[in-house]
């Protein structure tokens, strides 16, 4: 304990800090990544999981340990909201398939937003069922690639089948400014959502 | 003669099993580990601790999320979650979980999505 940096309490900048968090889901290629990358102030970092937990009791004779691709990985980002709050953004595994070992993953989370690539619709519907399955509310982002067709934001709506009180708001995920609208978006439509309990989401 | 042994291990595989001393599974205090869950030391290094817990302690006396102590140490959830069991176990570190987005079936609190969104205008 005599350690310089460990005995003056009330020394650390931040010490009651806090943490909130916010999934980015999104089918494969939607741009979750790019997201996370554009509007963290840190630099991203991975962090991992091995499939050797989740498998520990069923196969052992697979040879997990030959199997470096069994890694899913989780792209994130943080930024400092004040001195106090820090919100952490998580970019879902790619592979929905692997979700199964984010147990809890959206546990705690305050939403999230799923990304559509509006080329590829269908890529994103799981994302968008996995969120309602699991409760979390959310908001839809069409990330606009250059080669995007202009859909009418109502067309992809009803193509996606999204509730009419469910936000749908287009963003270039590359874009900082952009990306931090859409969690904007995010966020007002949580504090609709808290304001009128029992309201279905 | 065969071939030489494999000198790296590019699994990872054998340094987490050193590392957590073949345990597996974090139960007691960790379990509820989440990955944003924020880790602040509550004590120095002392000697003789393993090198693990120790970069640990360093590394968290500013609070740090258990993601970003995992890309930082190379290492992943699972196995850091054995080594904060360690040490919560042992007193040494406090755990912060995210403040939930949930409190008994209503929203989120408002005040703190306020907080929230006057951060992010602010970008």
């Amino acid at each position: 304990m005599d350690l310089k940096g460990f005995d003056h309490p009330g020394r650390t900048a931040g010490d009651g800090t806090r943490s909130v968090k916010v999934m980015i889901a999104g089918g494969f290629g939607t741009g979750k990544t790019t997201m996370v990358r554009s509007v963290s102030d840190i630099r991203p970092l991975t962090t991992e999981e091995t499939l050797t937990q989740a498998s520990a009791d069923v196969d052992h004779l697979i040879g997990v340990a030959d199997k470096t691709e069994t890694t899913v990985s989780l792209d994130f980002g943080k930024i400092g909201i004040n001195d106090e709050l820090v919100l952490y953004l998580f970019g879902t595994p790619g592979q929905e398939r692997f979700w199964f070992l984010w147990n809890g993953l959206f546990k705690g989370a305050l939403g999230a937003v799923v990304l559509v690539d509006t080329r590829r619709l269908a890529s994103s519907f799981r994302a968008i069922e996995e969120m309602e399955r699991q409760d979390v509310p959310f908001v839809i982002a069409l990330n606009i690639f250059p080669d995007s067709k202009d859909h009418p934001v109502e067309e992809i709506r009803d193509a996606l089948d999204i509730a009419p009180h469910i936000p749908v708001v287009a963003c270039d995920a590359r874009d900082r400014a952009s990306s931090r609208d859409v969690l904007i978006a995010l966020i007002r439509h949580l504090k609709e959502y808290s304001a009128g309990p029992g309201e279905p989401r | 003669m065969s071939a030489p042994r494999r000198a790296t291990d590019p699994s990872g595989l054998e340094r987490y099993y050193v590392v957590t001393r073949g345990r597996s599974g974090p139960g007691g205090p960790a379990s509820s580990l989440d990955v944003a869950t924020l880790i602040v030391s509550l004590s120095a290094p002392v000697p003789g601790m393993q090198h693990e817990h120790e970069d640990i302690l360093r590394r968290c006396r500013d609070p740090l999320s258990v993601a970003e102590l995992g890309a930082h140490l190379g290492l992943p959830f699972n196995i850091l979650a054995v080594l904060l069991a360690d040490l919560l176990e042992a007193g040494r570190v406090e755990a912060r979980d995210p403040i939930p987005a949930h409190d008994a079936g209503r929203g989120p609190d408002l005040a703190l999505l306020e907080e929230v969104l006057s951060g992010l205008e602010r970008l």
